[in-house]
């Protein structure tokens, strides 16, 4: 049973094309993997799924739910890890968590169980009063994983969750992830360029390329269309070995702006 | 109501937290208080009106309050552009109630602000009519912050960066702050003047302000409290329909 059903997606901004009638599905409990080179619309696809963004055109499900006239009960459904950092840094972890718990209505008796129970998962319980702007990026992932999980939801979106993070981060990150997939049945959706970690991760992979998917299968049946012995020698061969353009992301621009500004980020 | 308390409460936590912030949005109206206050002062009272500072103090606490609001509303570009609005966005509850709660914390930090003027008015020799009349003058802070809260909030959903906060400090804060009769009296003034300050809010802000620590005012307190509610209906109700066309 599909528990994500997209048809004939498109995302356009302004006259550029950044989802190009993309249709794919997700299945129950599953570990899915949206793969592409930079730029080629995984987050703004995320982002519709998200309801984040309006679709251009396309037809979104998620958990049964209609994306046009159901949001809230979307909304519910998922938990999301950005890729851009998402944490409110004047706040400590335990409020940022707290944050979450009031604004998805979770239980007031049962908030600091689980609150306490979800740091200890991710290992920043004896970190919860400290600001989280005191916190490295492999911290404040942990606390984003840790949050996206309170309200018990049934999918998990992970932008690439693992950039700039050391192998041991890394490692225990996925841990979590194949964790919650084999104990609590959640459905992971992760975007990721690590392809050795989609590799072993994954059971189901589509890739993405200018807008349009290009590719789809278990790494295992892309390996063998593209008869090649791994993932990213399948990954390169579906989207070629050009460099895409890498903008400086406005985020970035924004982070200079703010140290003119005087703000500490 | 919980979104509306959790929003409120994390923009006090950030304000008190905050000491930095505290200190500098008081360098300005005191600045102000010290220059006019004592620069004009003595011109002021010759020309028979009265003792300046009386005049003075609910303008320039006034203007902590609405400065603070201000950039309280334009703080959403900050949680834009740090990613925390994406948190507020995909959550499961209203839109109009993310920005309700906003709009209430940034208003009561500002309140806070204006009271912060107050106190240190008060080591400079001003004096209220009344210690109690602190409480009408809390609700005229009040409703000029959450005038100014929403009014920045509005503005900030449609920008995506800090460039264009001079621009609204210069070309709308503050003429509007000039035009309200804070630092001169709108009475004596020339018509065009007049005029203009009685569509301008803050007019109307100040005014209740005046009455309340000094027991003059232009108009009626409840005609300064209508009009404003009046002005806080209308900016909330465009705040909500552009937020909730807002994208993250
Ligand atoms: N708000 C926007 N306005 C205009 N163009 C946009 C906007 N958001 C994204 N784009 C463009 O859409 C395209 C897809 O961007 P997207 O962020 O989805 O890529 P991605 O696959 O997530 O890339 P990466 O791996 O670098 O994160 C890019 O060319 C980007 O510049
Ligand atoms: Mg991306």
């Amino acid at each position: 049973m599909s528990i994500i059903e997209v048809k004939n997606l498109t995302k356009k901004f302004g006259d550029f094309v950044a989802v190009d009638n993309i249709s794919f599905s997700v299945e129950k409990g599953e570990i899915f993997a949206f793969l592409g080179p930079n730029g080629a619309g995984k987050t703004t696809t995320i982002k519709m799924l998200t309801t984040l963004l309006e679709p251009t055109v396309g037809e979104i499900k998620v958990n049964n739910f209609n994306l046009k006239n159901e949001r809230d009960d979307v909304r519910r459904s998922f938990g999301i890890v950005f890729q851009d950092p998402s944490l409110d840094d004047d706040l400590t972890a335990y409020e940022n968590m707290e944050f979450h718990a009031v604004l998805y209505g979770h239980d007031k008796n049962d908030r600091p169980k689980r609150i306490e129970e979800l740091l200890r998962l991710v290992d920043l319980w004896d970190r919860q009063k400290n600001l989280v702007k005191t916190f490295s990026g492999g911290m404040k992932r942990r606390l984003e994983i840790a949050r996206a999980l309170i309200h018990t939801p049934k999918i998990i979106f992970l932008d690439e969750p693992t950039v700039g993070l050391d192998p041991q981060t890394r490692n225990h990150i996925w841990s979590y992830v194949v964790n919650l997939s084999k104990k609590e049945g959640v459905t992971v959706f992760l975007t990721t360029h690590y392809m050795e970690e989609a590799e072993k991760m994954a059971n189901r992979v589509v890739v993405i390329d200018h807008g349009k998917i290009i590719g789809s299968g278990t790494p295992a049946e892309l390996k063998s269309k593209t008869e090649t012995n791994s993932l990213e020698e399948a990954f390169l061969k579906l989207t070629g070995n050009s460099i895409r353009p890498d903008e400086a992301s406005s985020v970035d621009m924004l982070r200079s702006h703010a140290r003119m500004w005087g703000r500490k980020r | 109501m919980s979104t509306i308390y959790i929003l409120w409460l994390r923009q006090l936590k950030k304000y008190i937290r905050s000491t930095p912030r505290i200190i500098g949005s008081l360098g300005q109206p005191l600045l102000f208080l010290l220059v006019f206050g004592f620069g004009f002062g003595s011109i002021f009272e010759k020309a028979g009106g009265g003792n300046y500072i009386q005049f003075l103090v609910p303008g320039i606490v006034a203007m902590a309050v609405v400065f603070t609001a201000i950039f309280g509303g334009i703080e959403l570009i900050w949680d834009r552009q740090f990613g925390f609005l994406k948190e507020t966005m995909v959550a499961p509850v209203s839109r109009f109630n993310i920005m309700l709660g906003r709009t209430f914390g940034g208003a009561s930090v500002s309140v806070l602000q204006g009271i912060a003027v107050l106190l240190i008015s008060f080591l400079i020799g001003f004096k209220m009519q009344h210690i109690l009349m602190i409480f009408p003058a809390v609700i005229f802070m009040f409703l000029t912050a959450f005038f100014f809260t929403a009014l920045g909030t509005a503005i900030a959903s449609k920008l995506t960066d800090m460039q264009a906060f001079p621009i609204i400090m210069n070309f709308l804060v503050m003429p509007l702050f000039f035009l309200s009769g804070s630092i001169f009296p709108l009475d004596t003034a020339p018509k065009v003047l007049q005029v203009l300050g009685k569509i301008d809010p803050l007019f109307y802000g100040i005014d209740g302000l005046r009455f309340a620590f000094i027991g003059t005012s232009h108009f009626n307190p409840w005609i300064d409290l209508l009009v404003l509610v009046g002005f806080s209906l209308m900016v909330l109700l465009a705040g909500k329909h552009l937020f909730e066309k807002m994208e993250a």
